[in-house]
């Protein structure tokens, strides 16, 4: 995505990074890209609660600015593993949204044929190896898709998403040992929402911060605000250059908010009505991503407007598509299951 | 290709099968506890980090759950891993990125990636290793859709067996009984496979069927070279594979024995004999039983220290012959 | 150490006996050879004595229960001994247990209907029986626990024998829940003659030929007979009845024609040197046949004690094994009963039985006049394999004479 000829030095040198290193144009891409997560979820949700969707989902509402910052640095090639709050992830690396509605739907037109649904969402075209619903399940695979690229020596940088309920896995600290010791090209990003289900991080996890888990693996260990898309990008540029020039990985902790619930079966117990409103209203990332972007003369009013009315519609065809989508047949249920099957 | 027979031991033959997939595959890597310069605990990695380099006969650290998943992804990305497990036992730690993510990885994503990933487990009791080290635990993955669990007996298989699961796209697991690791017998040279699926009679007869995996192969080739002394007429079948099984040998075998007895070294229940035994009772082999199936399996019990306990908590030659004798009474 | 007590065996082809009366209490003290217990068989009751002196104790079958013969079901303790872990271990054997209510015998027939299920078979000899339209309950198996074998199946299917045609089992209906039926479980003499009686008629050609006998001639002499009994112990030494005259009569016909005093055998006819003549007694819940052993040679007054002391033991069940099993022919009479002809079923190995009516005043004709005649009707029935008609009719026309002329008994 990012094109060094392109970069547009802003004449303010105190702008913000994404400012002073992205066009306007793949400024308003990113703005884009977080209504349509914001979007999407929200029309995900909404046909949920309308019966069309089966089992239940992980909305990274409030997570938008971490998953389109983190993925910023990287090109297509590249690869990332996602976990159960994954739609963010998978659309800011380049997935449809019609492709993942009609997986949504269990529909043989979504990403995974309707085998996976939203726990599995991916597109491994665009280098998503898919969401994974065991919690830092991920991250080992994520560890063996970055030796795959140290070995193929195809310079592919691997990211790896996961919660900071997975902080506290030995798949987590296997993994980071690893990489580090092999010096993979890997970036570990832990996105905080504050709560491993309804575990705040603090019940959870000795250390202040998650980040700081690094220093046991010798990799650097840096903080930043997961709701500051300039933030969290800037974060990840460094590490993905890092990773690329084969000096090893690092473990970014993107501290966030989840607006929803843990799950659709959430009753939201262990946190305040006033703390979900304070989020919502003070530290919305796409309002902080707006209002910088106006700041900075990228985008205005009527600007943001036609960017809603554009995904709007995109999620009206989304959703269209996969309702259109034909089901798979229950004959096939076994196809997938050995690659002689199919 | 020459395919002249000579002999090989059994560890000889998967590490010569390793060679050979390093060779003709660059993206063949090996991974496992110790098996560099030290060779594997079992050496049967033996040189081959001095042929085939550091980066490639890759030794880990003391993180099987960690490395099975670096495995799975290095799979999912391009790469052939051979992993090895130090002993079988150790799959216990590392189940959670066989079962859940190595064997359903396709499936999730509705077949837009392969796991091309070979994974092998020393198993079995008879070192005087006691209950940690000696499991033979390839019923718990064969219960796993996606994987494929294959438990070569000779030389000749493991072999050939290795270079098709290193071919096949899917999750393949291996189970190496420990004992059989000295075993001699002919090994073709050069590039051969065996195909995984398939069984082998391994010695034809007419008055009972043996379904045996792994070392109960040899145990039950043993005994019924003593049955034919007394009349009994054996017909031992060498699974080679528990997922997928070969129902149509074992099935064409009862057809013509009437008899079966399963001899596997896992523990009995929920294992390779009530798999075999219920598919004879739900297909058109039932009808020729002349007598009830038997299965000789491990008992319930974790394997022993002290060597007698050991040889009694697992079927011997002994158990097999007075079987097959109670089996056929009645019969002559 | 305690001495075992065991289920003994007692009968041949027992394989169970059941306990029908403990006559020691638990606890109490017995000396060697007192009786301990009661049990029943096939076709008995039998007192087994203590093998040991000192304490009964740690019984393991009540009764009712059915036991596997050579089961340790008791101990005898001797003073100061107790019961040790060994004996627990060994004495909690288990018991063939006897159902307890007919409830739970009514849930049982009413699961099986058909009358191979209860037999064990292999899957085998199940699918070739039913190909070649055998009756599995006809098999007699070779496997383990008397499991029918692909083998039993071949080795019947190469005899020449009839396949025997399929007939529908007696199902018990037992679905109403209230007491218009009521299941009383077989005990084991039901069993036996079930069993041996389906298997005589429907494996035994059988052949039926009848004779009507005067009886005023034997009448007469059997009177004369007992008016002339010497006294003993305050009464006649013998009161000689009919039925004691006809078995003579019989065992003498059989002596007189031996062709017919023979047994079927698949490899040869079995020919008997004596006339061991069987007859069946009704006992409460059954029949049993005690055996008159060479009849042919016992005098009328022998044959009459002989015959009431093995029918009074036979009520009380008391009869040993070798006085009911075996016999060269049976005699089975009704007439007390008023019955005045019947056919009997042969009891095998017997080929022949004879079927005994009453006596009755009938109008004969004699000379061309109707005179009034003591008329008793007689049908044997025969075993076809072993002997045919004519031979039939021979032995009973010399019974027939035996009867009418009854003297020609004492010479």
């Amino acid at each position: 995505m990012p094109d060094a000829t392109e970069k547009k030095k802003s004449t303010q040198d105190n702008a913000p990074f994404a400012i002073r290193n992205y066009t306007p144009e793949q400024l308003r891409e990113v703005l884009h890209k977080m209504h349509l997560i914001r979007k999407f979820e929200e029309g995900a949700e909404d046909a949920y609660l309308r019966g069309f969707i089966h089992g239940t989902m992980h909305l990274s509402i409030g997570q938008e600015a971490s998953a389109l910052g983190i993925c910023m640095p990287l090109t297509e090639a590249d690869q990332i593993t996602s976990t159960h709050r994954g739609h963010g992830h998978c659309i800011a690396k380049g997935a449809q949204v019609d492709r993942m509605f009609a997986e949504f739907f269990g529909k043989t037109s979504g990403y995974c044929k309707g085998r996976g649904g939203s726990m599995h969402i991916a597109d491994v075209s665009k280098g998503n190896l898919g969401a994974n619903g065991i919690v830092a399940g991920g991250i080992p695979i994520a560890t063996g898709a970055a030796l795959s690229a140290k070995m193929q020596k195809n310079g592919k940088v691997v990211v790896c998403f996961f919660g900071d309920g997975a902080n506290n896995e030995g798949a987590f600290h296997e993994s980071l040992n690893m990489a580090a010791i092999w010096k993979l090209p890997v970036v570990f990003v832990c996105e905080n929402n504050g709560y491993g289900m309804s575990t705040s991080s603090a019940r959870s996890t000795a250390v202040a911060n998650i980040a700081d888990r690094a220093a046991g693996y010798a990799m650097p260990g840096v903080v930043v605000d997961g709701n500051d898309f300039s933030a969290v990008a800037e974060a990840s540029s460094n590490a993905v250059d890092r990773a690329r020039r084969g000096e090893g990985p690092t473990l970014i902790e993107s501290k966030t908010y989840r607006h929803r619930g843990h799950s659709k079966s959430d009753r939201n117990r262990y946190r305040t009505k006033e703390e979900i409103e304070d989020w919502k209203a003070n530290r919305d990332p796409i309002s902080k991503f707006e209002a910088e972007l106006m700041q900075f003369g990228v985008i205005d009013q009527a600007g943001i407007a036609a960017v809603i009315t554009a995904v709007d519609a995109e999620i009206a065809a989304g959703i269209a598509f996969a309702q259109a989508s034909p089901a798979p047949a229950t004959t096939e249920v076994l196809n997938y299951v050995y690659t002689e099957q199919n | 290709m020459d395919t002249q027979p000579r002999q090989l031991s059994y560890s000889q033959a998967i590490q010569e099968a390793m060679a050979l997939a390093l060779e003709s595959d660059p993206n063949v890597f090996l991974m496992g506890e110790d098996i560099g310069v030290y060779g594997g605990a079992f050496q049967v990695t033996g040189d081959l980090v001095e042929r085939f380099g550091a980066e490639r006969v890759i030794d880990m650290p003391i993180s099987e759950l960690g490395g099975a998943g670096v495995a799975v992804g290095a799979a999912m990305t391009g790469m052939k891993p051979i992993f090895e497990f130090q002993f079988s036992d150790f799959a216990t730690l590392a189940m959670e990125q066989i079962v859940n993510q190595a064997a359903k990885m396709r499936y999730m994503l509705g077949g837009d990636v392969s796991v091309p990933l070979v994974m092998r487990f020393p198993a079995g009791s008879g070192t005087g290793a006691a209950a940690q080290h000696s499991q033979s635990l390839e019923a718990w993955l064969a219960h796993v859709p996606g994987l494929k669990v294959l438990q070569p007996a000779t030389p000749h298989d493991a072999k050939g067996l290795l270079l098709a699961a290193v071919a096949d796209p899917d999750p393949v697991m291996i189970f190496e009984h420990k004992l059989l690791y000295k075993m001699k017998g002919d090994v073709p040279e050069g590039y051969y496979t065996v195909p995984i699926g398939k069984a082998r009679i391994a010695r034809e007869g007419r008055d009972v069927t043996i379904v045996a995996t792994s070392i109960m192969v040899h145990k039950s080739l043993e005994a019924a070279i003593a049955l034919q002394a007394e009349g009994i007429n054996v017909e031992v079948i060498d699974l080679r594979c528990i997922r997928p099984i070969d129902h149509e040998t074992v099935i064409a075998s009862v057809k013509k024995t009437h008899r079966l007895i399963c001899v596997y070294e896992a523990v009995k229940a929920f294992g390779m004999g009530a798999e075999i035994s219920a598919m004879i009772a739900e297909s058109d082999a039932f009808d020729y039983l002349d007598a009830p199936i038997v299965r000789l399996g491990g008992l319930d019990s974790p394997i022993p220290y002290n060597p007698d306990l050991e040889k009694a908590a697992v079927p011997q030659v002994l158990d097999i012959i007075n079987s097959a004798r109670a089996l056929v009474q009645g019969k002559r | 150490m305690a001495i075992e007590v065991i289920l003994p065996k007692v009968d041949m082809d027992m394989s169970t006996g059941r306990i029908s009366k403990w006559l020691v209490a638990e606890g109490a003290e017995v000396k060697k050879g007192d009786p301990l217990f009661e049990i029943e068989t096939d076709k008995a009751a039998m007192e087994v004595e203590s093998p040991g002196t000192g304490k009964l104790g740690q019984i393991s079958a009540r009764e009712g229960d059915e036991v596997p013969i050579g089961q340790v079901i008791a101990y005898i303790f001797a003073a100061g001994e107790t019961a040790t872990e060994a004996v627990q271990s060994k004495s909690a054997a288990p018991v063939v247990e006897a159902p307890a209510k007919a409830a739970q015998v009514a849930v049982v027939e009413n699961s099986t209907n058909s009358p191979s299920s209860e037999i064990r078979a292999t899957p085998l000899a199940r699918r070739m029986a039913k190909e070649k339209g055998l009756e599995l309950s006809s098999v007699k198996g070779s496997g383990p626990q008397g499991r029918v074998l692909s083998a039993d199946i071949e080795a019947l299917a190469a005899k020449p024998v009839p396949p025997v045609s399929k007939v529908a089992a007696p199902i018990v209906s037992a679905t109403r829940a209230d007491d218009a039926v009521v299941l009383v479980p077989h005990d084991s003499m039901r069993k036996i003659i079930a069993r041996r009686l389906t298997e005589s008629k429907s494996t035994v050609p059988h052949f039926y030929i009848s004779a009507d006998c005067r009886l005023d001639a034997l009448l007469k002499l059997r009177g004369d007979l007992n008016k002339a009994a010497p006294a003993k112990d305050g009464g006649p030494s013998y009161k000689l009845s009919i039925n004691d005259m006809v078995i003579k009569a019989w065992a003498l016909a059989l002596r007189d024609v031996p062709a017919a005093n023979v047994s079927w055998t698949d490899a040869a006819m079995l020919h008997h040197a004596h006339a061991d003549i069987g007859v069946a007694v009704s006992i409460e819940g059954g029949l049993i046949t005690p055996i008159i052993r060479s009849a042919e040679t016992k005098s009328l007054s022998a044959i009459s004690s002989e015959m009431k002391d093995l029918a009074t033991r036979a009520k009380s069940r008391k009869l040993k094994s070798d006085e009911y099993n075996g016999g060269s022919s049976a005699i089975s009479n009704l007439g007390m009963f008023g019955v005045r002809d019947f056919a009997a079923i042969l009891n095998p190995p017997h080929a022949t039985i004879l079927a005994v009516g009453s006596g009755d005043q009938r109008a004969v004709v004699e000379n061309g006049a109707i005179v009034p005649a003591t008329v008793m009707t007689v049908t044997l029935s025969t075993d076809h394999r072993a002997v045919d008609g004519a031979l039939g009719a021979e032995v009973l026309a010399t019974f027939k004479r035996y009867i009418e002329h009854p003297m020609s008994m004492l010479v």
